[in-house]
């Protein structure tokens, strides 16, 4: 009986005359697609459609298309779903994949408009005068007090640490191990330059990164990798990662064949070792216990802001007001089109709650029970473009944490074969051969354009708003329009539809 | 009718529609002589665990506080205003024979603000009504109690037993029983109970202990399996309307013990049923086949998810944890006291030297029974 | 030839009777950074995060049940506790030592990377979950008592003990024992059954090294928790461990 049942996705086509032998596909695919026997031969079963090859033929030779094999269309039971149980009766086992959500769930940002200054309020031109996008995360107090001190005044109230962003765009945490060590240096460079911080994830912080300690959020997760008290200090805040919108509810797992030495000293586990992050934090299994870990990591560190990353579930506002009593200071909301190294498919595809709807009820519950100013809200999960930004902004969040669209800034194609560790553009990888080819202060320019791009575009769009400052579009839903959303939606969202 | 109809205008009810976890300390200790004890103590003691709660709930009941009107249901009851209690009072007067009402002491406080109306009613169900219902008093009671709540608006009957009454508020576990004054009652058994809710505070109806009949129950944890607890409890009779899960725990043990009579000891093993892995190598084959029917029966009645709970009844209290201990719980003993809680330093601050100390198995029950008459 | 001048060791005693665990911890911390030796906390009862986070060389005395979380990340000091103690004794621990002289609660030494915690009496549920070593760091957990389900479990690394002493009604330990483990050695004085046992864990018999190294370990614990270990032989301990490195190999479809 046949082994495979399932055939190629795609198709590799070499086209031989203009296939100059420069064997450049053989050294750059990651996948093993590429051999040469007496001509450049390709195994289309193992293409990934990452585009590596394609981008570095000299040549322009290479095409790698769809398979047009033509399957019988059934929209319930489309080819995916059918590949998917050949695999598994053939390989007992959860399907693994990467990456984001990809299944055509409705994406509520693209029904949301945004509005504009016209005739009865002026909008203001962001070239010529000031905009401004600088943002503070962390607990602030109801109110200030301040003294008369004959003539001059004093503040008379402690504010307390915040974190200081130059603009509302920050890098969400991707654990090294999952990526590789020059991914997170590209991300430590660029959050320093650009004002904002990078979060390390799950795996530690390379010792070489500490000097990067003001631009680095440090991560405190259930596996405790690379958690000791100097890492805690390393960074302006400690975040508990309590959830992760990719994989809600389930815990870690990252496969010994990707700790290498490095790995494994930021780890501080074995080589060759598992990584296996357990599903909760144990030492958390109710709301009290989350204060308890809180502010045992704020007596640790001498009350730096605390941040929790929880993933949107269906009481995500219950929980986010649980977590602002708790002591928080800041709330990670992942959304359910977060991304990731690894995760079975069913509970990346399945499990969680849209970003927008989970930021639109938490903003809704904190501010109905007058605790609003006692968090910042970071809203993230695929997050894709500056429209995005601007649309959380206005949905509640005080600042967005990118992580997808980072790597594909780097190179990545979403391929969803991060958890092969065969990342072709040296990313999602630690084989050395691999991550050589991700040159730090490369990829540390090209996220520098991209947050600066969405900077200015954000700026242009509040311009348009008539607005000068972000904190003016932070909540302001007044300034969003519905359009082709259900009744209950833009109720629970709290947005009008177009036209009224 | 449903109260959540009523629920933006009335000030105590808040109602979101999503339920709301329950994550706080507790404590609770037993006289099993009988001999009674100030409410001062239990205050002591939520005082040390004052950390576990967040001061929006907290909470009390004591048994044995009335021996004056030991015969009669003590129904405590909060309303909104005078309209609410007139109401409640008409329909009270028209099912009950009331024998006296007042109003329930308190202390003015600065941590506990805005309170509702408090008033107390020792009462009997009228011989006439429940000879027409066919009901005995005690489900005559849970059905009248269970129409108020869910009826009468700006109204809610918080306690419910004889000889017994809880006694709750929005603020701190130690600041609600000063408030409530209850150093100055004597019972053979308290419990307390520091909340740390999520939903929107002022919900007075929503802080510990939960109480039907003489149950009173506080809870440490979330059910996980509640949207199921409720539609079983539904199906006879109870009314699952408070939006927090604590409620399916006390009607779970009225439904099993009183109705059902079961034990004590196997309610608590169908609320914390032993695995299937232990059921199957267990030896003793009556034994096996009992639980084996226990949870074929009572699928529904699991309580799944983390939970520590203090539960307090007429003739005693008992703690149990859920079958995988996911929330801590302590015991001690000196003399005749059973101490219960949630850390072993709310214990040892009413009691610095028990005579034993030890930390109860998941899903098995530390209970504390009276010995003789109160 | 001069005389150098011995540093007095330093000794500070706190009533901490009554007083909340921010002025107390503050107070500590303080003392420690200033070069105490010794921190004496009396009247303790239910005071959190002691000597959480601490990296200094000091030794903190504490009369009393300390609260929650006692040690948590704690990178140094020696903690001698003459009491019980609550939950979350040693959390993520780096290096230092914790002795309770009394029964400790649950999860004690969660991802717990360095040093040793001794607990004369029993302990909770959750015991050494997720230790880890790392090189030469290895972490310790003895137990003189019995302890509850999930012992070890997760483990990746480290040792833990369980000694069995004590009134023990019933098992030394509980079920899932080293559940998910994948690294490390748990040894265990008693009884128990394969029922207990985690599905990645199997019982190995004792070599000269582990021998040596029990004995060692017990000599230090009973000397630390003040308990007379004598009729305690290393033989009479099962070691386990993972039979396999990677028991999640066979999980997923690619």
């Amino acid at each position: 009986m046949p082994g495979n049942l399932v055939t190629s996705e795609f198709l590799v086509n070499v086209d031989h005359e203009r296939c100059r032998r420069c064997k450049r596909c053989i050294l750059n695919c990651g996948f093993g697609v590429f051999d040469f026997q007496n001509m450049t031969t390709a195994d289309s079963s193992k293409c990934v459609a990452c585009h590596r090859c394609v981008v570095f033929c000299p040549e322009e030779a290479i095409t790698i298309i769809r398979n047009p094999l033509a399957f019988r269309d059934n929209p319930s039971f489309d080819v995916d779903k059918r590949k998917a149980i050949w695999k598994q009766a053939q390989n007992p086992g959860m399907i693994l994949t990467g990456m984001g959500n990809d299944l055509p769930w409705l994406n509520i940002f693209d029904h949301l408009l945004i509005d504009a200054c016209q005739v009865t309020n002026p909008s203001i031109d962001p070239l010529r005068e000031p905009m401004e996008l600088r943002t503070f995360l962390g607990r602030k107090p109801d109110s200030l007090k301040v003294e008369d001190d004959d003539g001059k005044f004093k503040l008379d109230t402690e504010v307390g640490n915040n974190i200081k962003l130059d603009t509302p765009i920050m890098f969400s945490g991707m654990s090294y191990g999952s990526v590789s060590l020059n991914t997170h240096r590209a991300l430590a460079i660029a959050a320093e330059e650009l004002g904002t911080v990078m979060n390390t994830g799950e795996g530690g912080l390379h010792r070489e990164l500490y000097p990067y300690r003001d631009h680095i959020i440090v991560q405190c997760a259930s596996g405790r990798f690379g958690v000791h008290s100097e890492y805690l200090n390393a960074g302006v805040a400690v975040e508990i990662k309590v959830g992760q919108g990719a994989k809600p509810g389930i815990g870690g797992h990252l496969p010994g064949e990707k700790i290498g030495r490095e790995v494994s000293s930021t780890r501080m586990i074995p080589q060759g070792t598992d990584a296996l992050s357990p599903a909760p934090h144990h030492d958390i299994y109710s709301i009290e216990d989350l204060r308890q870990l809180i502010y045992a990591l704020k007596e640790a560190t001498g009350y730096k802001p605390i941040s929790v990353k929880i993933a949107t579930v269906h009481n995500v506002a219950a929980i986010a007001s649980g977590i602002a009593r708790a002591g928080a200071d800041i709330i990670y909301l992942d959304g359910f089109r977060g991304g990731t190294g690894a995760a079975p498919a069913v509970i990346r595809d399945h499990v969680g709650i849209p970003l927008e709807i989970a930021l639109a009820v938490v903003d809704k519950q904190l501010r109905s029970e007058g605790i609003r100013n006692w968090v910042s809200i970071i809203a993230a999960g695929g997050i894709r473009s500056s429209a995005d930004v601007v649309k959380a902004i206005a949905l509640g969040a005080d600042a967005v944490g990118i992580g997808t669209a980072a790597l594909v800034a780097m190179g990545c194609r979403i391929c969803q074969k991060c958890y092969t560790g065969n990342c072709s553009w040296g990313i999602a990888t630690q084989r050395p051969e691999l991550t050589g080819r991700l040159d730090p202060d490369w990829g540390a320019e090209r996220l520098i354009n991209l947050v600066n791009s969405w900077s200015l575009e954000v700026k242009e769009v509040l311009g348009a708003l008539g607005v000068n400052a972000v904190e003016s579009l932070r909540g302001n839903r007044e300034r969003l329009r519905a359009l082709g959303l259900d009744e209950s939606t833009m109720d629970i969202l709290d947005v009008k539809p177009a036209g009224r | 009718m449903s109260k959540l109809e009523f629920g933006d205008q009335y000030k105590y009810w808040k109602v979101d529609t999503e339920k709301v976890p329950a994550a706080c300390g507790l404590s609770g200790v037993i006289s099993e002589d009988g001999n009674r004890m100030s409410g001062e103590k239990i205050i002591e003691s939520m005082r040390v665990i004052h950390d576990r709660g967040n001061g929006l709930g907290g909470g009390f009941a004591g048994y044995g506080i009335y021996p004056r009107n030991a015969e009669a249901y003590a129904l405590h009851i909060m309303f909104e205003d005078e309209a609410g209690k007139a109401a409640c009072e008409a329909m009270l007067a028209d099912e009950l024979e009331v024998a006296s009402s007042e109003e329930i002491p308190t202390a003015p406080s600065d941590a506990i603000t805005d309170p509702p109306l408090l008033w107390r009613y020792f009462a009997l169900p009228r011989s006439e009504k429940t000879k027409a219902s066919g009901l005995a008093d005690d489900d005559f009671m849970v059905r009248l109690v269970m129409r108020i709540n869910t009826t009468v608006p700006g109204t809610f009957v918080f306690s419910s037993g004889k000889n017994m009454g809880v006694f709750k508020a929005v603020g701190f576990a130690e600041d609600v029983g000063e408030f409530y004054r209850l150093a100055e009652y004597d019972a053979y058994t308290w419990i307390g109970h520091g909340r740390f809710p999520t939903n929107t505070p002022g919900w007075w109806g929503g802080a510990h202990p939960f109480n039907i009949l003489d149950w009173a129950v506080v809870h440490n944890g979330e059910i996980s399996s509640y949207g199921i607890n409720k539609r079983y409890l539904e199906m006879f009779g109870y009314e699952c309307t408070l939006l927090t899960d604590t409620e399916v725990m006390a009607y779970l043990f009225d439904l099993l013990i009183r109705k059902h009579d079961l034990p004590l000891e196997i309610a608590c093993k169908v609320l914390a049923a032993p695995f299937w892995k232990d059921i199957d190598a267990d030896q003793d084959s009556q034994e096996k086949e009992l639980y084996q029917s226990l949870r074929m029966v009572y699928a529904s009645a699991l309580v799944n998810g983390p939970f520590a709970v203090i539960v307090g009844y007429s003739r005693g209290m008992l703690g149990l944890n859920d079958r995988i201990k996911l929330r801590p719980l302590v015991a001690a003993t000196k003399d005749d006291l059973l101490y219960v809680s949630s850390e072993e330093s709310a214990i040892r601050q009413i009691c610095p030297r028990p005579d034993r100390v030890w930390a109860p198995n998941a899903g098995q029950p530390v209970i504390g029974r009276l010995k003789g008459d109160v | 030839m001069g005389s150098s001048a011995q540093k007095k060791a330093r000794s500070v005693t706190i009533d901490a009777t009554g007083q909340y665990y921010r002025e107390m911890n503050t107070e500590v911390r303080d003392l420690a950074r200033d070069g105490c030796d010794e921190i004496v906390l009396d009247g303790v009862n239910g005071q959190r995060y002691i000597a959480d986070g601490l990296t200094d060389k000091v030794r903190i005395v504490i009369n009393g049940v300390p609260g929650n979380d006692l040690g948590a990340f704690m990178d140094g000091p020696t903690v001698i506790v003459n009491d019980n103690a609550q939950d979350g004794v040693g959390n993520t621990m780096n290096s230092g030592k914790i002795v309770i002289r009394g029964h400790a609660g649950d999860v004690i030494g969660y991802g717990m990377r360095g040093g040793k915690v001794f607990v004369k009496g029993n302990v909770g549920y959750r015991v050494g979950i997720h230790m880890k070593s790392y090189r030469d760091q290895v972490p310790i957990v003895v137990a003189g008592g019995r302890a509850g389900d999930f012992f070890g479990e997760y483990m990746a690394g480290g040792t833990l003990v369980l000694l069995g002493l004590g009134e023990v009604d019933g098992a030394v330990a509980g079920n899932y024992l080293g559940t998910g483990m994948h690294g490390g050695t748990i040894f265990v004085r008693g009884e128990i059954t394969e029922h207990q046992l985690g599905s990645e864990v199997r019982e190995f018999p004792l070599d000269d090294d582990d021998r040596k190294m029990l004995s060692e370990l017990l000599a230090e614990f009973a000397s630390d928790v003040e308990a007379d270990l004598s009729g305690v032989e290393p033989d009479q301990f099962k070691k386990l461990q993972p039979f396999s490195h990677r028991p999640y190999g066979n999980l997923y479809c690619y």
